[in-house]
């Protein structure tokens, strides 16, 4: 590596932007696959790597995917739950590779929900 | 490849030294065998969080954190965490009353009250890793205060912020740098203070093992502010992890170009290198180091002249404590007028606290100054293991002294704990509770310092041998009447007559304790009684014979064969042969076994 110059800490700070943006949690969505046993089962991994597929083929930064367990309703998975910044989250429910495309290109980078895929809005009320 | 999910594990020396490191082959090896190998990353952080609570591990986007790992809990945590999404409860941090699993970090009582600008990335980045120090806005001060200000804007700025100085003496930074750049003498030289020697202190260490680039920026920003072209980092030998990070991170920062010369591009040139120490607690004290860098034994000398008229080589030299230079990038980039929001009228910003002792939650701790002693000792600490009731506070090591239960609402400030006979000091925090012996705890940090002492001056010499043999007379029983009253004339005596602040301020256990605790003293002395029921001199075992049911556990272990007594019939204690093991006390199941 050469010798830095003053602009050249925004090119490193945004070339692991992705890295840092995890650790700290501030990602403009959060999409989680629900990977219990039934949602294993039923394909959550296909829906997982597209996901993944998206993310880095179309170098997103600011979008964080993570894992969550069954979320009770099992005969519907694979499911995934989008919650974009500022708005409630949605859970998505017997999905496919090409419903997960759908999904990622008009909700989570339009912000516009997918209704028919949809489930509910909202998480469960937790105590 | 990006990630989906980081494991952060902390491999500070004390996790390191209950297993972090195999931990580490077990976290890699169950991750390849369920193919995570392209989703998890395994990112080792410095000192991250509850030391005592080792090896630890926060899973990033999740913000979860598991404790006390052992090798056999990775299989299921991989399967159930990372691979499922299910974080396992039983391993992580528990309340302390109710028992419940806490599962986000910023959940634990322990974080909610903490502000952290010295320690602002720790547990957070690989110190191994510049690029991600930089993207933590790393290394951004250095350029504005390159580009946009001069030496004299800098230290105007720190005089503003009212940071002082974090070694324990509390001297405004901006006014060290001020008198250093003043000096016509030349060249200056820069040094960081990391002789970190009190028992129970490990926040110098955290933070070079946790974040090595704050310190590499912050000199970088104090040898621009003073116009000094040369640093060194006087390091215990004690320490070879925060060498080797430091040491890392000097040669990633020269690869760089952000040591050496024309820093940035500018015309700006500082290098720096690291001292080792050999560990002596003296060299804690300015002139000492001093001479220890220069091939000289480490003995203080008198001051003035300070070290900024007169100092290495005797050329001007400023010397700062780890913790100040840390703090700087940040007190640049966000202003001195935030700094100078945090903390009370006297002491700005946040101060790093190594909470130790009998506390639930022993660790690394920054808080802002003004928090009170209860608040660190009941609110983040957690309390007092075991049910104990809480007796007194040590702060500043064995220079400081102890504060009682009464004075818990004190705030934490330089001028508090002044007016209270304590010192900050370097920020060690060792809670006591009603097991501990005060007359045995000031006897404990006087033979430290007295081992420590370097004879130099005799008051400090002959002053601590002869306080450490009346300490030892009391505590075993040989107290007389007036030894109380000798010991505050010998402090006063020491701290009066020695040169350098080991001698000034090592009396102070035994001043403040007997301030404070004067009836424990006049208990050895007169009744031969220890009220805590510690000094082996001074207590008696026996059997409480409406208690003991004669159940033999005591007798079959006594290694002694101090026990007699037939089966089933209450037992007694040969007090000739007992030796005051505590073995029987642990074993009895009936609380037959009685001290005092």
């Amino acid at each position: 590596m050469s010798k830095l110059k003053p602009e050249d800490l925004a090119i490193i700070t945004e070339r692991i932007k992705r890295t840092m943006i995890l650790r700290e949690g501030t990602g403009r969505a959060i999409i989680r696959v629900h990977m219990g046993t039934c949602g294993i089962a039923a394909g959550a991994r296909t829906i997982m790597n597209t996901l993944m597929n998206e993310i880095e083929s179309r170098n997103i930064k600011d979008i964080i995917l993570t894992t969550s367990s069954c979320a009770g309703l099992c005969s519907r998975e694979p499911m995934i739950t989008v919650e974009v910044q500022n708005q409630p989250p949605v859970k998505y429910v017997d999905l496919t590779p090409e419903k997960t495309k759908i999904i990622f290109d008009k909700h989570i980078l339009s912000g516009e929900i997918v209704k028919e895929y949809a489930l509910a809005f909202g998480s469960e009320r937790v105590p | 490849m990006a990630y989906r999910c980081n494991a952060l594990l902390c491999t500070c020396t004390m996790c390191v030294s209950v297993g972090a490191l195999n931990i580490k082959s077990k976290l890699e090896e169950e991750i390849k065998r369920f193919n995570l190998e392209d989703e998890v990353q395994i990112i080792l952080t410095g000192s991250s969080w509850l030391c005592t609570r080792g090896p630890t591990l926060i899973v990033q986007p999740d913000d979860v954190v598991y404790q006390f790992l052992k090798e056999e809990d990775i299989p299921n945590l991989v399967e159930e965490h990372f691979l499922k999404g299910r974080p396992v409860h039983s391993l992580m941090y528990h309340h302390p009353e109710d028992l419940h699993p806490i599962e986000r970090l910023q959940d634990i009582p322990f974080y909610h009250d903490q502000r952290l600008i010295a320690l602002w990335n720790r547990g957070i980045i690989d110190p191994d890793e510049i690029d991600e120090y930089i993207a933590r806005d790393g290394y951004k001060a250095l350029v504005k205060v390159l580009q946009n200000m001069t030496p004299e804007d800098v230290i105007q700025e720190i005089k503003d912020s009212g940071l002082r100085g974090r070694g324990g003496g509390g001297f405004p930074t901006g006014l060290k740098w001020d008198f250093c750049r003043k000096n016509p003498g030349s060249p200056k030289y820069l040094i960081c203070n990391a002789d970190e020697g009190d028992p129970g202190a490990f926040m110098d260490r955290s933070i070079i093992e946790a974040d090595p680039h704050s310190l590499i920026e912050g000199m970088l920003i104090a040898a621009y502010a003073i116009g000094a072209e040369k640093g060194y980092v006087y390091v215990r030998s004690e320490y070879p992890l925060a060498i080797k990070r430091l040491d890392g991170a000097i040669i990633k920062a020269r690869e760089y170009g952000l040591l050496g010369k024309g820093v940035f591009g500018s015309d700006f040139n500082f290098d720096m290198e690291i001292f080792r120490g050999a560990g002596a607690f003296v060299c804690g004290e300015e002139t000492s180091l001093i001479h220890s860098i220069e091939g000289e034994p480490a003995e203080p000398r008198q001051r003035p002249p300070f070290p900024v008229e007169k100092g290495l080589w005797g050329n001007p030299t400023n010397i700062n404590n780890v913790e100040t230079l840390s703090c700087l990038p940040r007190i640049i980039n966000f202003g001195a007028k935030w700094f100078a929001s945090i903390g009370t009228e006297k002491s700005k910003g946040t101060k790093v606290f190594s909470l130790a002792g009998k506390i639930n939650n022993a660790g690394l701790v920054e808080v802002p100054m003004g928090i009170t002693l209860r608040e660190m000792v009941f609110k983040i600490g957690g309390g007092i293991p075991n049910r104990k009731k809480f007796k007194a506070v040590q702060t500043g090591g064995p220079s400081g002294g102890v504060i009682p239960e009464s004075m818990l609402d004190l705030p934490i400030d330089y001028e508090r704990l002044q007016e209270a006979g304590a010192i900050m000091g370097s920020g060690g925090m060792i809670v006591m509770d009603e097991d501990d012996c005060m007359v045995d705890i000031a006897r404990y940090f006087i033979e430290f310092t007295r081992d420590e002492s370097c004879g130099k001056c005799s008051s400090c010499r002959e002053g601590l041998d002869a306080m450490y043999e009346i300490l030892t007379n009391i505590c075993k029983g040989n107290g007389k009447e007036g030894d109380i009253e000798f010991l505050e004339e010998l402090g006063e005596a020491t701290i009066n007559a020695s040169m350098c602040g080991l001698g000034k301020s090592a009396p102070n256990p035994v001043l403040t304790s007997i301030r404070h605790f004067r009836d424990e003293y006049v208990a050895h002395i007169r009744d031969k009684k220890c009220p805590a029921k510690s000094c082996v001199d001074l207590i008696e075992y026996s059997v409480d014979q409406e208690k003991c049911t004669g159940c033999f556990i005591c007798n079959v272990n006594c290694p002694t064969n101090a026990i007699i007594g037939e089966k089933k019939k209450p037992q007694t204690i040969d007090k000739s042969k007992c030796i005051k093991c505590t073995v029987c006390l642990e074993l009895c199941r009936f609380d037959a076994i009685k001290v005092g």
